[in-house]
Formats: C-alpha cells, structure tokens, sequence
C-alpha cells in the first residue's frame, strides 16, 4: 500500500497554505536548532533543497573532477609505491564523487541531471581543479595543500544538518586523512633531497599557495547565501573562519618542510592569536570560477568525451538487462 | 547537447554491507547499475575497497518500501510509555540472584 | 649474453611475470577518468592496484632471487624496452571499453588457470603469490566475463564493436601458451608452470564465455610474438616506457 514511497524520491504532498508553511517552517528550524539531523522524506523548504543540492552536486563535481590533474601523473609516478598510492588516491576521489552524488539523489534529483548541469556549464565545481599539474611535486602539494584545505571542510560538513550528507562526509573525512599524509611525505621527500628536488617542491607551492586559499569561497562580507547557510547549518563555520584555520595548520607545517610561502603579508600576530595574511586575489578567483582558468575547457571536454564514449557501454548493459528480465517473463 | 538527454539512467540499487560474520547488513550507499549483478560488483567495488565488508546485499531502490515522516507520531510515539517492557522497570532483591 | 643457469633464470621468471601485471596495469590506470560510469572506473583501478601489486612482489622476488640487491623499481625503472618480457596482449593499447574488456578476460582466463597451477610451484615465494594473485584474478575474470557477456548480447553496436575487439586481439592470444628457455629449465624441478598445458582449459572457458555472449571464436589462428622470448614488442611499448620512466630517467639516483 505504500510501495509507492521510494527512499530516494522526496514524496509530493500537497502544497501548503501560508499558515501551514510557517508551522512547517517553524518545526523544520527548531529541529535544526536541536540539532536533529533531516531525513530525506521529510518536510523541507524548497530552498534548503535546493541549497543542498547545488552545494552537493559541485562537491561530487569538484571530487570528480579532481581526478584530473592527478591521473596526469599517475603513467609517470617515479616509484612503484608512489604509483599504488596515486591510483589508491585518485580512486578514492571517484568514490567520493559517487558516494556524495548518492546523497545528492535523496534529494529528488538524479546522478544523469546533475552531470548534466556540469557538462553544460550550469553547475560548478572547485576552482582548484583548473589549474594544471605540471610537476612531480604537484602531486605532493596537492594532497598537502588542497586536500588539507578540503579536509578542513569537509570535517565541518560533516557535522551538518543533512543526515545523508553528513554520513557522507563522516565516511569521506576518514578515508581521506591518507590524502594529506601521503602528499606532505612525498613534499618531505623531496626536501630531503637534490637541489633540484628542493626548487620543485618550492617552485610547485608557489603556484598552489593562493589557489588553495580560493577554495574556501569569497571573504564572508561576499558570500551572500552564508548566513542563510549557517542558520541551517548546512554550514558550520564561515568562509574566512575555516580559511584562517586552514592556514593556522599549515605555516607550520611549511616551516617543517623547510620552504616559504608567497606571501610576504604572511605573520603570527599574537594579539589574534592567528597568522595574518595578505589579500587574496580575487579577481583571479572569479575568472577561474567564470570559465577562464588555465584548464576549464579541457577538464569539461574530457568529461564530456568519456561520457559520450561511454554510451553505448551503457546502452549496452541496459539493453542486455532489459532481455534477460523479458527471458524471465516468458 | 549530448546523448544524456535521451539516455535512460541505469537504475539506483541500494547497498547493504556485513562487515564482520556475527553483524547485521547496514545501509552504506548507493549505486547506478542496470542489473543485479553489476550492481554487486559495484558494490564491492566501491563500498568494500577497505576491508569493509564480508557479504553484500543489493536491492533495488524502488523496491523498498518506506514507512512515512508525517506518520512518525503515530507509529513510534505509543510504543513510549510501554516501560514494564524493559527489565530495569522491574525491582528485583539482591538476594534472589543474578536474573 | 650470459648463459642460462637455475639462478638467472629464476629472476626472469619472476620479473617476466611482474612484467605481465605491471603492464597491462599500467594500461588499466590510463582510463582514469575516461571510464563509461564512475563505478565502472573504481572497478578498473581495483583491478589496477592488484595488478600492479602482483608486479610489486614479483620484482621483489626477483631482486631477492638475483642476489645482486636489486629492488622492485630497478625492473620497473631502469631496464630498457627489450629486457621488459611481457605478454604482447598487455602491452597493446586500450583501445574502447570493448578492447580493455576483451583484453582483460584473455587475460585474467589466462592468469587464473596460471596462478593455479603456480600456486603448486616447488618454490614456496611463488606458490604463496600465486596463491594470493589467483584470488585477485578470479574477480578480474568474473568482472571482465559479466562486462563481456552484456556488450555481445546488448545492442547491435556493442556486439559488433565485441566481436571486433575479440577478432583484433586474439592474434595475441597464442604467445600464452609459449614457453621460454628459462621456463624450461626451471619446469626440471617443477618451480614454473608448463603453460602450453593450460591451453585447452583456457580455449574451454573462453568459448564458454563467448557463446554466452552470442559471439563466435576467430577461425585465424596466426599468433603474433616475440615479447615473451626475446624482448621484440609491438611500437606502442616505447611509448609506454618513456612515460613511466621518465622522472627516474630525468633525476638518475634520487629518492622520491
């Protein structure tokens, strides 16, 4: 009798007057405020949905996406354990994707929507992901630097009022603190070693530095769906809050490696008991995000190609799934 | 603007994971495949990469049946007040033994 | 050329069956991202992982067997092109899903009948890695025969595209079943596997899989060789090696 109400589809119920909505409203906040986390059949307002949705739609997209700049050195990883560990790396990013575009699709809108809306440019996805890997090094500063800025926020989405999401996050945090140990040993490495060796790990920070400090989003004064976000609490910190954080973490950790950072702003200041830091150059950022980054076309096209080449992979399991179930009809 | 726009997506399978012989299967995840069985290669391997899991279930998405949000009051709430179900309702001397 | 003795022999053994695993892994991780599906992508660099794997404990061996001190990355890094004695099948591009598919089951029919019958090797080392490879490959093969049995009897498109793949590839097939010089002598104290002995069970599980996938066995059986006996690979091996031995090349002697 209720075999209509599938888990993964948010069931239609009539819309609600006015009054009905606020009561809905008011219910839908004060479990947000108790935190209890909302289950996909539940009541949500319309925006809560879709906030959620193209929020997690570019996560599993940068996640995706990510796989890039990283399978461009997985053929030439210097050492057989390098190479495992790449692959291991890289593959947990797929997984990833699919795990967070699983939770995503509780929401009512599906995997082939969303990819969609990627390939068509209408969804986003991390601007880190348009830079290129050109060294060696990269692959070390991208596991430090821009999995450590992930990381960072993604254990505060992990606490988030999402159910399906949040139990996401739970599972990817734990699976990706190898990321970020793997990329600072290889940078270790590398400080150990050659001249040669020590000017690619500096030369490849000073090309992810600020990139990695843009994937915390604009300064909060900029952010305008921020504060409907964290009264949600699809957000738990703010932009610029994580962002300090990130940083906080990591000037140490430079330190250790023994490298500088590009920025001559950069200083403990004791009063805040943070490091400040100089601008970030935004209109970068907004270039990158709009289309402009030194590698938006080509990471679109290669999607678009390997989704396009595999159709008839997939028409074709389709098809064969269609005979067999027709054979056991008969 | 490419084939996607006509091309039905393979179904969602649900994917339920023992871990250790002794556990329950728990629900961990979803994937796309268009049959049973690539659904639970699927499965183990994406949600077993680990050493997660020692058995696997996959079911159709659209074949659960799910009880419904707005019937929670009714169909969790009574069960509340029942507490002569549970043992510590019960005072039980010392002396009569371990019970 | 040094002469053959039980000794060197046991090293090109060993690293002629690494080779095998690092190869045709090292073509399982060139579809990161530009698989059909995200799942079918983790599938492909599981299979990856084990297969590189297997080369990773093979080289190992090698090197231990060798006595000359020799680690896993010497083989994978510093051999030229003609000391690499893979099977021909692994090296060949991955061509369409259908190739990488086809490919793949040749490949793991092969290795699973393999790594049986080396799991019953008089030496223990390979015995206990034939033993841990058979189970990896037994799921490559169940993974490659499923994806095999949907592209032959799906669509027209993708029976005709299989049928190419199995068409092209099966020129590849018969340096399977060769022995070389070392695995001769070392077939004397029953340390390798007598592979031209697995040809019927392998001719009798692929056309197992192949009727069932509604496609037909090639009827030319020519078989192309060379890279298994004496180093002679196809064009698209260069090409292999320069990418992977690239950072090991450009910085000789360094740690990374």
């Amino acid at each position: 009798m209720y075999g209509d109400t599938s888990i993964q589809k948010p069931i239609k119920i009539a819309e609600p007057t006015s009054a009905e909505q606020a009561r809905l409203e008011e219910i839908f906040q004060q479990k947000i405020d108790d935190d209890i986390k909302i289950e996909p059949q539940e009541w949500m307002p319309a925006a809560y949905r879709k906030t959620l949705v193209r929020q997690m739609s570019q996560h599993a997209h940068s996640e995706v996406i990510g796989m890039q700049p990283e399978g461009n050195w997985l053929t030439r990883a210097p050492t057989l354990r390098r190479k495992v560990i790449l692959l291991a790396k890289i593959q947990d990013e797929g997984g990833h994707g699919l795990y967070i575009y699983s939770a995503a699709e509780t929401l009512g809108t599906s995997r082939a929507e969303m990819i969609e809306q990627l390939q068509n440019g209408k969804a986003k996805y991390s601007s880190i992901f348009n830079y290129p890997a050109l060294t060696w090094a990269d692959m070390g500063t991208i596991g430090w630097l821009v999995d450590g800025a992930a990381i960072t926020n993604q254990v505060a989405l992990s606490r988030g009022s999402y159910g399906p999401y949040s139990r996401a996050m739970i599972r990817i945090c734990k699976e990706e603190s190898f990321h970020q140990r793997q990329g600072y040993e290889l940078l270790l490495t590398l400080s150990k070693g050659t001249k040669e060796q020590k000017e690619m790990l500096q030369e490849s920070v000073n090309r992810f530095w600020w990139p990695s400090l843009m994937m915390f989003g604009p300064n909060d004064a900029n952010s305008p769906h921020s504060a409907q976000s964290m009264k949600w609490k699809i957000k738990k910190k703010s932009n610029d809050q994580l962002r300090q954080e990130f940083i906080d973490a990591t000037v140490p950790q430079a330190e250790f490696l023994g490298i500088t950072l590009p920025d001559p702003d950069l200083k403990w200041n004791e009063e805040r008991g943070h490091y400040d830091y100089g601008a970030i150059d935004w209109e970068e950022f907004g270039n990158v995000i709009n289309g402009n980054g030194p590698c938006n076309k080509q990471r679109i096209a290669n999607h678009i190609k390997a989704h396009e080449d595999g159709a008839w992979v997939r028409e074709a399991a389709a098809a064969y799934a269609e005979k067999q179930q027709k054979k056991q009809v008969a | 603007m490419t084939k996607q726009t006509t091309e039905k997506e393979w179904p969602l399978w649900e994917v339920f994971i023992r871990s250790k012989a002794g556990l329950d299967h728990k629900h961990c995840g979803s994937v796309h495949a268009s049959d049973a069985e690539i659904a639970l290669e699927s499965a183990r391997d994406v949600y077993t990469r680990r050493s997660e899991g020692i058995s696997i279930w996959v079911v159709p998405s659209n074949a659960i049946t799910a009880s419904k949000p707005e019937d929670k009051e009714s169909l969790f709430e009574p069960a509340d007040d029942k507490i002569y179900r549970h043992p510590t309702f019960y005072d039980i001397p010392k002396g009569a033994g371990k019970m | 050329m040094t002469e053959l003795n039980k000794v060197n022999a046991l090293v090109q053994y060993a690293a002629q069956i690494g080779d095998n695993g690092l190869i045709i892994g090292h073509r399982m991780s060139e579809w990161c991202f530009r698989a059909p599906s995200i799942e079918m992508e983790m599938a492909l660099m599981n299979c990856a992982l084990d297969l590189i794997g297997q080369a990773r404990e093979l080289y190992s061996y090698a090197g231990k067997a060798g006595g000359e001190g020799k680690k896993e990355d010497d083989f994978a890094y510093l051999r030229d092109e003609q000391d690499f004695r893979n099977l021909l099948l692994a090296e060949v591009p991955n061509g369409d899903w259908g190739d990488t598919i086809v490919r793949l089951f040749f490949m793991s029919a092969y290795n699973k009948l393999f790594f049986t019958a080396l799991a019953k090797s008089t030496d223990a080392e390979l015995a206990a890695i034939g033993a841990k490879s058979l189970k990896e490959v037994t799921y490559h093969l169940r993974f490659s025969s499923e994806w095999l049995i949907r592209l032959g009897d799906g669509t027209e498109e993708s029976h005709r595209r299989a049928q190419k793949s199995v068409d092209d590839l099966w020129a590849y097939t018969g340096e399977l079943f060769t022995m070389t010089d070392a695995e001769n002598l070392l077939l004397e104290d029953g340390i390798s596997v007598d592979v031209t002995a697995l040809k019927a069970g392998w001719d009798e599980l692929v056309s197992q899989i192949l009727d069932q996938a509604t496609l037909s066995v090639p009827a030319n059986n020519w078989a192309q060789s060379g890279s298994k006996s004496e180093g002679r690979h196809t064009e698209h091996f260069g090409y292999i090696i320069t990418d992977m031995q690239y950072m090991q090349r450009r910085y000789p002697g360094c740690e990374w």
